[in-house]
Formats: C-alpha cells, structure tokens, sequence
C-alpha cells in the first residue's frame, strides 16, 4: 500500500497493473522536478551567460568561475551540499526544492554555453549596425540579437531538457520520492523488483520520446523567416 | 559651405600592436563627398568605424560639427566620453556596411522603422511615411514586406542605404558599398549613391574600390596608406596627375591590374 493505492501480487499482470496508478505519482513528482530544475537553469544559464559577456572582468571572470565550478563537480555533491551543509547555516529547504536548485544551477553551466554560442554564432555586424542606428543596447540585445540566436538555443536546450529528466532519479538520496524511489519502495516491500524497475524504464522511455518529440515540433514553429541558419 | 563638419586632429588608432591610424589629420566640409581609397590595411575603413564610433581611438581628438567626438569637457580638460555624449554624437552619423547588415528577421518595412520609431520617437505612421519615401527612391518601393534574404544583393544594399538615411544624419558614411555584391548587382548602388550625391547636401565620405565611380562622384579624393593621408586632391588631378609614387603605384596597379 502506497500513496492509498494497493498491489495485487496474485499475477505479474495483476501487479503490474495494480503498481501503475503509484509509479504515476512518482511520475509527477519526477516532471515536476524536471520543470522546476529546467526553469532555473534556463533563466539562470542565461544570467550567466550575459554576465560573462560583460567587458568588465572583474564581472566576467567570477561568472567564468562560479559556471565551471558547477560544470566540473557532480550533481550529487552540489545536492549533498545543498541539503546537509546549508541547514547548518539556518537555510533550510525541503527535499524536493533542494533537488530542483541543485538540478537547476548544475545545468545553467551547461545552458550558459548553449546561450553563448548561440549568441556567439550572430553576427557581429547585427550589433554595429544597432548602434550605428542608435538603438539601446538592451533594445539591441532583445529586438535584435535574441530573435536570432533563440532558433540556435531551442534545439541544445531541449536535449538539456531530457538530460535534466533523466538526473531526477539522482534525487533520491536526499529522499525525494520521485519514480525511481517509488519503484525502489515497492520492490523493497514486496521483494518483487524486476516489473516496478522495467516499467520505470518504460515510462521514462515515453516521457523521453514525448519530450522529443515537443522540442521538435516547438523548434519547427518558431519564427525563423530570414535568419539564416547554418 | 567652407565649415568643417568632420575634423582628425592627430589621430593614432592601434590594434595591439599594430597601428592602423598613425597621427592622422583629416578634414571633411559640410556637404562635401569626399571618397577614400587606399590599399587594404592603410586605415580606410577604420576612419569610419572611429566615426561611427564602432571602434575607440587611442591618442587625438576627432571633431564632428565643432564638438569632440570621443571626449566630453570636464572642468576645461577633455576627458573619455561616457556612452550618453556617443549617443548623442551619434544622432548626426548614418552608416551603410559592406555586408550590408540589414535584421535579417525584420522585413524591410521594419528594418527602416526600428530606429526613427525607437530612437527619434517617430510615430509608426510618421516612420512609415518616411520609409515609403525612402523606399522609392531607391526604387524599392514594392519590397517594402519582404525579408532581407528575398532580396538581392544590391537591393539589400538599397535598404541599408534607405535605412541609414531613415535616421537623418548629417554625415553619411559608406564602408565599401559594393563589394560584396556580384559585378552585376553594383550598378544599382552606385546610381542610388550617384543619385544622393547629387541631389543632396549631406555630407558623404566613402570608401570604396571603384575608382570610376570615385572619379565622378568625389569633390575630393584621399589616398590612404599606412594609416595616413598621403595624397589628397580633386578627383582629376589624383587619377590623371597623381604627385605621390605610392598613389601612381596604387593607381597602376587598381586601373591596369593585367600589366
């Protein structure tokens, strides 16, 4: 008994079928994470990203820093950070918000090289010419450079996306009930660990492929007329 | 028509450890089409990046309309203008790039709207108007919805030059107009160039390969080399008469390039 739902360990099918409705609410904990953890690192990968390209070093170099320090440590030590050593100092943030943060600020170190290059990749008359008409750098950045380097972004930050989705189970460890932990719980009590790991797998296998899937259809909608994209 | 409008006073622009422009001294009157030429490296086009204020400058002062361009006074000193006064300076200076650089997401209604609308505070009909006429003298009027990329070569140089002068500037200046357009293409350009010479009395300073066009356009010519301003004088006596060996030398090799 989980989550208010009972198996039925009489058949395979029977349990398999009586399992579902509980890995289902691991599944939502494990979107939920994944949404949450790809919004900070969206936003924030995109803060860095500004932040290094700021011609002031004494700006640059620390974000240069800080991103490679996320980029180069594992998840599991930032988690572990995040939610032992932080309460230490009074900050203390559940479970499932501590996997999120970790998530999130792991992969703005990846999302920030998405965004980079795919600001890098406009070219740098986009910009002269900007400022020869007198437009605001900000106006620049955002009428100007960002329509262009978003169609070059999709596609990277939807991989990160499904990335993000596959690291949830990570979470875990600091007891977040997520699919796996779900799976692992009922194998735990039933002794039966082969049907709740393979239709973990199954499920995540579609949740992938939708993922996919939806990064594909977005990036073909998005309004690339005349940006040429190599 | 003798004021000056743009003034290089002693002028040194480096690149790490190569310098561009060596103490150059350069003038340009109000209203006069002045056209540079030069081989590449001499500092031609970086004249007018310093202008448009692309590219700062290490030592000098450059003058536009009597105020210094990269300075503001501070206390009777001139000190390094902050990015307000190079906005302000800016209003009076229009561009137009060899690649062209139009937005290549805008159509070229929205290309020539964005600035009067955002920076003069054009309304968009206002802006429109202004484009529409713009449009038709560069013979483009029926493009107006077209992206970039639909266009041409020389059509998408029409524009840049319709964007430019969206803004009204004082000086228009021309960073090789032509020559990243196929041989075919450059006609159209020169006669919208031709065209704004004649008809108007802004200011124009222009970079450029094509020595013909030069001849019939300039009031005077400016050879560059080596970041300075080695022969300067009417287009006849520079392309017929020219004083310096450098500029014969150049001259020959553009004008006779199978000799």
């Amino acid at each position: 008994m989980l989550f208010g739902y009972a198996w039925d360990t009489s058949s395979n099918w029977a349990f398999a079928v009586s399992i579902l409705p509980i890995l289902l609410q691991g599944m939502i904990v494990t979107l939920e994470a994944t949404v949450l953890g790809f919004f900070i690192a969206a936003v924030l990968g995109l803060i860095f990203a500004v932040l290094r390209a700021v011609p002031l070093r004494l700006v640059s170099w620390p974000t240069i820093f800080i991103v490679e320090f996320f980029r180069d440590t594992p998840l599991l030590i930032q988690l572990f950070f995040l939610y032992f050593v932080l309460p230490e100092y009074g900050l203390l943030l559940p479970a499932f918000l501590t996997g999120a943060v970790a998530l999130g600020v792991q992969y703005s170190a990846y999302t920030s090289e998405v965004y980079r290059a795919g600001l890098e990749a406009v070219d740098r008359g986009q910009g002269e010419a900007s400022r020869a008409l007198n437009l605001p750098p900000a106006h620049t950045f955002i009428k100007i450079i960002l329509p262009q380097a978003i169609p070059r972004i999709i596609p990277a930050l939807g991989n990160y996306l499904i990335s993000i989705m596959k690291d949830v189970p990570v979470l875990s460890v600091v007891t977040v009930v997520e699919m796996l932990n779900v799976a692992k719980i009922i194998g735990d009590r039933t002794f039966q660990y082969m049907i709740p790991l393979t239709m973990v797998g199954a499920l995540y296998l579609i949740m992938t492929l939708l993922a996919s899937y939806l990064v594909r259809t977005l990036d073909n909608r998005l309004p690339t007329q005349g940006i040429p994209l190599k | 028509m003798t004021d000056t409008l743009v003034k290089f006073d002693r002028v040194t622009k480096r690149f790490g450890d190569f310098t561009v422009l060596k103490d150059l001294d350069f003038e340009v009157k109000k209203g006069e089409k002045v056209t540079i030429i030069g081989p590449s490296g001499s500092g031609k086009s970086t004249v007018l990046r310093v202008l448009m204020t692309l590219e700062p400058i290490n030592e000098g002062v450059v003058y536009v309309d009597g105020r210094p361009l990269w300075h503001e006074e501070k206390n009777g000193r001139l000190v390094p203008a902050g990015e307000a006064h190079l906005r302000e300076m800016r209003r009076s200076l229009g561009m137009v790039f060899q690649q062209f650089n139009l937005f290549p997401h805008m159509t070229v209604r929205r290309n020539l709207i964005e600035a009067p609308v955002r920076v003069l505070g054009l309304s968009r009909k206002e802006a429109n108007k202004r484009a529409e006429e713009l449009l038709a003298m560069v013979g483009l009027t029926d493009q107006a919805d077209k992206y970039p990329q639909q266009l041409s070569g020389g059509q998408q140089q029409r524009v840049g030059i319709a964007r430019a002068l969206a803004m009204r500037p004082q000086v228009l200046l021309f960073d090789e107009p032509t020559s990243a357009l196929d041989p075919e293409l450059v006609g159209d350009v020169l006669k919208v160039i031709q065209q704004l010479a004649e008809e108007h009395d802004l200011t124009m300073l222009l970079v450029t390969h094509e020595m013909d066009f030069a001849r019939q356009i300039s009031d005077r010519v400016c050879f560059f080399d080596q970041g300075t301003v080695c022969e300067e004088g009417p287009p006849e006596q520079i392309f017929k008469t020219p004083k310096n060996q450098r500029t014969r030398e150049f001259l020959h090799a553009v004008l006779h390039p199978n000799e």
